[in-house]
């Protein structure tokens, strides 16, 4: 576990939006690091800033965006330097792609879905039409879409279909790493365990990492290597997937594991109670302190990131 | 334990003895379809020949996924749609023989908790007026007495304190909160019976056992019956007696939920419960053997057994041809499915 | 409430907006101070009133304030009454019966033209025999002309410029320039200072008495000039500024609400209702609005209000319906909808409580965006001749100018009068729209 073996290290990264209220602290100082072929799942619940991430390692940055700075390293070169042309090039979708919440519905309907899988082929790797639709097919191949698919157009393809031309789309272009951002959230039980197959196979077939984006914690343990745990604009957890799941660190992450129903068992889930703090009126010291059943006197101060065997955690209580 | 819980609804009263409360009888909704608006084209059966009792104080799940007809059945047992073929009996009566003032009983009868708690708030009404409108449509006059109703809702459902929830408006509202005013407005003319589509597929994780377990409470302390309408088998534990499984416009299994999630009998209920995946790091290590193909259109189902097509476990000569009638392979526990005949 | 004092706030961040409501504040003040000051009756009478009324006032003449931006000064109007003491009187009887009335007034002089009119109107008391007047006219560089010797009868006038006596005698066809210019002078200029005019009357009978009133008729009149009648120009712009934005509003509010009305109701019910309220709207459209209004106008009437009705009724089926169904159709299928429907509102609330209030964050701006064309329609109405042919309104008076061919006679002042107000309406409720588009369509706030 060299340093070279990092396909991708963030370090100190912060996206803040302006509004009329103050600065948003989406995403407020976050590092984690991914190494090649790995799948790291960043969890949180809503508004915690983890879509904010994904739109700061692609630098795809809203009209408001304040404050973005901090180093991306990408095989060892850090993107953050990188102009504006040159990581439009390089990096968006030529190394890093991204399919975007309920990227299923935000297909272009009056476009049939072989040219819009084709397309980022042809404006990033410069290849001819037919060679981008002799791609497509092989793409539609890998995440399990019939080739004659190429000349429908999204209304004729059901939900999860949709949703494969989108991870199709992202993978056209052979990146190294693919952000998934809540793929299956709104999908059926059968179509995500689906997806979640055509996802594993992409992985172990083609060599692809993965940063998967979701809320939900069960279906997240089918492709993570590792987890972060994201909360309030900060990473609270960093883990491999097999220890995290067996037995989370962080209080947070502790909780949000008993709030999973199980299917088989008899524990009862458990609820987090209060809400997550405003981004914009951030408590100081530990983010979580006010809803931690375990927050004691040093909470009041703000957690240093603990390393623990191999694993990282943000809490006084493994200091 | 979560048996335990259940069992302490029922508390002592014998299945037989529970009267019921709402009746589906061999129900069909069906859609026309129009080629340009006029020509009959065929019909979108999204409900077809289902058949169940639901007794009051019972709560039952219907899982099935989109598209299966499982919001049709929802839409038609709240009155909202006409059934083309079989009845709806609530309470002894005939939906579609009640008048105007029979169906504006009924409406008052049932409440809806629905998926999307932001959709289902209108924007621009406050907290209060959302509450009061369905006291208003449902004739009560005095304005001290809306308002004392409005309270002791929102005091049930746990937003307090309430002086500072009325004047907001559902944006003003986190995720929770609002899906407690839906749930609050189902409540408010005191039902015997609630319809719950999806109530927590939108929420995070976190919330969504606050929710469910607010609803229980709910359905505990009025003693109501529920239909609880989900895709997801990992919450019906926690909140039902009875799954129904939907398939196609039509009811695969129905049995007890313990039944259901450990010993399934239908093959798209055992797939459902596979492909439900749980915390667990192995996850990543395995595929999923999820059966091909995606739910027939309801146009066209297949003939005989409409799974057939993507059964593994598929008898030739059968399946295909003969349509399974309701088998009850052990006690309770029925299932639509030739495997058991 | 709350959300509206936050819409409010929100808007008052635009000084677009703050621009536009201070001009529509003090429209609203000209509005309300013209209703109030100037009773309806009054108005009509005031502006139908000819000779009679508006005899006080020069005709054509420019503003007043005309004088503060030009070198050369022209002469404002005023008058003077023995009745009320402005002008002097002394009687003397020398008989009996005979009394000599002797009439002065003096006034300083100072501008650089001479007057359009000098009047005077007489109001003698006589059983049988009529006073006798000699008017005679002092001018400051010491000239004494005599003006005329005229007996008075009941309501006799006399006008200076018409007397061909005078002219004769003066040896000029304008009295005005003859009476206020130094003929002697090389470069005629007007002679400034005191001027003074003596009437010297005498009465034949024991009660008979004389007044006098004296109008003098500038070149300039008032806040705002007067037309072709003498009629002061103020009375048409404060006038019309209530009617201009009552009809704006009222075309405003009752096309806007009665479409949204119409489209939401076409939109519920769907089927044939849609498809005729559909089918009327296309047909609408292709039908000509303003061809439709003038032949109303022509034969059947022109009154303001009934055009009102007319403009409302035909803009109602426009083509905002489809922008409005658009926009129904998919609220319709809002969730909150299927609730209400749950549990058993109907159709009419769902309607009036669920659909509409909906769009009402899209009707406020398109509604005040919509007044000045309707202000401007009726404008336009009444230089296309079918103005209301009683009320004094902004229309009326450009009409009356292009009749009266004011620009080229370089009357600017009389339409432009009305329709820099026309503009400034114009200009208010457009920069209101904009600022309200942008806080109730917060998509369109950062562009």
């Amino acid at each position: 576990m060299s340093q070279n073996n990092k396909l991708l290290r963030i370090e100190g990264l912060v996206l803040y939006f302006n509004t009329t209220h103050g600065p948003v602290q989406a995403v407020d100082g976050v590092n984690f690091e991914l190494e090649s072929n790995r799948a790291v799942v960043v969890l949180g619940e809503s508004g915690c800033g983890k879509s904010s991430l994904a739109k700061a390692i692609l630098r795809l940055l809203p009209r408001n965006a304040g404050t973005y700075s901090g180093h991306i390293y990408l095989e060892g070169q850090d993107i953050m330097a990188l102009g504006e042309e040159e990581f439009r090039q390089n990096v968006r979708w030529a190394a890093i792609s991204m399919v975007p919440q309920a990227a299923m519905n935000a297909l272009n309907p009056v476009i049939r879905v072989g040219e819009q899988v084709a397309e980022p082929a042809i404006v990033h790797l410069g290849v001819g039409k037919d060679e981008a639709y002799s791609l497509v097919k092989k793409m539609f191949q890998h995440v399990g879409v019939p080739e004659d698919f190429i000349s429908r157009y999204p209304f004729e393809l059901s939900g999860g279909m949709r949703q494969r031309v989108a991870i199709a789309m992202a993978l056209v272009t052979s990146p190294n790493l693919i952000i998934l951002d809540e793929p299956t959230s709104a999908l059926d039980v059968l179509t995500q365990a689906n997806i979640f197959n055509v996802l594993k196979r992409l992985k172990k077939e083609l060599g692809v990492s993965f940063i998967l984006i979701t809320h939900d914690i069960a279906t997240s343990s089918e492709l993570a290597d590792d987890v972060a745990v994201m909360y309030a604009g900060q990473i609270v957890e960093v883990s491999d997937a097999h220890r995290f799941f067996a037995k989370p660190l962080h209080p947070y992450s502790q909780k949000l594991m008993a709030s999973v129903p199980r299917l088989h068992g008899d524990k009862e889930p458990e609820f987090i109670t209060g809400r997550p703090p405003s981004l914009i009126d951030l408590p100081k010291g530990c983010r979580f302190a006010d809803r931690c059943p375990a927050r004691f006197e040093k909470c009041v101060e703000d957690p240093p990131v603990i390393e623990k065997d191999g694993r990282k955690v943000k809490c006084w209580l493994y200091a | 334990m979560v048996t335990d819980t259940r069992s302490k609804v029922v508390k002592g009263e014998a299945e037989g003895a529970r009267k019921v409360l709402l009746s589906i009888d061999d129900l069909h909704v069906w859609f026309e379809l129009r080629r340009f608006g006029f020509g009959h084209a065929g019909y979108v059966k999204a409900v077809d020949g289902v058949t169940f009792d639901v007794h009051s104080g019972e709560t039952i799940a219907v899982v099935g996924e989109s598209g299966c007809g499982k919001s049709s059945l929802m839409k038609t047992i709240l009155g909202l749609y006409k059934p083309t073929r079989g009845k709806v009996i609530f309470d002894g009566k005939n939906l579609s023989e009640l008048d105007s003032a029979g169906m504006h009983w009924y409406h008052t009868r049932v409440g809806y908790v629905q998926q999307d708690p932001y959709g289902a708030l209108p924007p621009f009404m406050t907290i209060e007026r959302i509450l009061e409108e369905p006291l208003i449509v449902g004739g009560v006059k005095k304005k001290e007495e809306r308002e004392q109703r409005v309270r002791r809702a929102m005091e049930e459902v746990k937003l307090s304190p309430v002086a500072d929830f009325l004047p907001k408006f559902p944006h003003m509202l986190s995720g929770g909160q609002q899906q407690r005013v839906v749930i609050a407005r189902a409540m408010i003319m005191e039902p015997k019976f609630l319809v719950a589509d999806e109530p927590v597929s939108m929420l995070d994780a976190s919330v969504r056992v606050e929710i469910l377990k607010l609803l229980r409470g709910l359905q505990e302390s009025h003693h109501l019956s529920v239909i609880y309408i989900t895709h997801d088998l990992s919450t019906v534990s926690y909140f039902s007696e009875r799954i129904f499984v939907m398939y196609a416009g039509n009811l695969v299994e129905k049995a007890k939920v313990r039944q259901v999630l450990d010993n399934p009998l239908h093959p798209y209920t055992m797939a459902l419960l596979t492909g439900t995946s749980e915390p667990d790091a192995k996850n990543a290590e395995t595929f999923k053997e999820i059966p091909p193909g995606e739910p027939p259109s309801l146009v066209n189902p297949p003939s005989g057994c409409r799974f057939h097509p993507r059964c593994s476990k598929m008898i030739k000569g059968l399946c295909e041809i003969e349509e399974p009638p309701d088998f009850e392979p052990e006690p309770g526990h029925l299932v639509a499915c030739w495997l058991y005949k | 409430m709350i959300a509206f004092k936050n819409s409010f706030r929100e808007l008052l961040r635009y000084p677009s907006a703050i621009v536009g409501l201070l001009v529509i504040f003090i429209l609203l003040g000209v509005a309300v101070y013209a209703l109030v000051t100037i009773p309806y009756s009054e108005a009509i009478r005031l502006w139908r009133g000819g000779e009679d009324v508006w005899y006080q006032n020069p005709k054509y003449a420019s503003p007043e304030w005309f004088n503060f931006f030009t070198s050369k000064k022209e002469p404002l109007s005023f008058l003077a009454n023995t009745a009320d003491g402005s002008m002097t009187k002394t009687v003397t009887s020398s008989t009996a019966d005979i009394s000599t009335v002797e009439m002065t007034y003096s006034f300083d002089y100072t501008y650089d033209d001479y007057p359009q009119e000098i009047i005077l109107y007489f109001s003698p008391k006589f059983n049988e025999k009529l006073p006798f007047v000699s008017i005679a006219w002092y001018t400051p560089d010491g000239r004494k002309i005599r003006i005329a010797d005229i007996a008075v009868d009941r309501k006799s006038s006399y006008r200076f410029s018409q007397d061909q006596k005078l002219q004769k005698s003066l040896r000029n066809e304008d009295v005005m320039q003859a009476l206020f210019v130094d003929p002697h002078a090389e470069n005629p200029t007007v002679v400034k200072g005191q001027y003074k005019l003596v009437i010297s009357g005498t009465t034949f009978e024991k009660d008979s008495d004389l007044d006098v009133q004296f109008v003098f008729h500038g070149k300039v009149y008032g806040l705002a000039g007067t037309d072709k009648y003498r009629r002061d120009i103020l009375l048409p712009l404060l006038y019309g500024t209530p009617i201009a934005l009552a009809f704006g509003l009222l075309a405003a509010l009752g096309t806007s609400v009665l479409t949204m009305i119409i489209a939401a109701i076409g939109t519920w019910y769907a089927g044939w209702v849609d498809e005729l309220i559909q089918r009327i709207t296309e047909i609408n459209l292709v039908l000509p609005f303003l061809a439709i209004l003038i032949m109303v106008g022509t034969f059947y009437s022109r009154s303001i209000w009934l055009m009102l009705g007319v403009t409302i009724l035909l803009s109602i089926f426009s083509g905002q319906i489809k922008t409005y169904r658009a926009i129904f159709l998919q609220s319709k299928e809002a969730s909150y909808i299927e609730a209400a429907r749950a549990y058993g509102a109907s159709d009419r609330r769902i309607i009036f409580s669920y659909l509409i209030p909906r769009m009402i964050p899209l009707l406020i701006p398109a509604l005040v965006s919509s007044i000045p064309s309707f202000v401007f329609l009726e404008a336009s109405l009444a230089v296309l001749g079918l103005g209301d042919p009683v009320l004094p309104t902004w229309g009326k008076v450009i009409d009356d100018a292009i009749t009266d061919g004011a620009i080229y006679r370089g009357l600017y002042y009389w339409p432009l009068e009305p329709a820099a107000l026309l503009m400034l309406t114009g200009l208010g409720f457009a920069m209101l729209g904009f600022a309200l588009d942008r806080v109730f369509n917060p998509r369109l706030r950062d562009i």
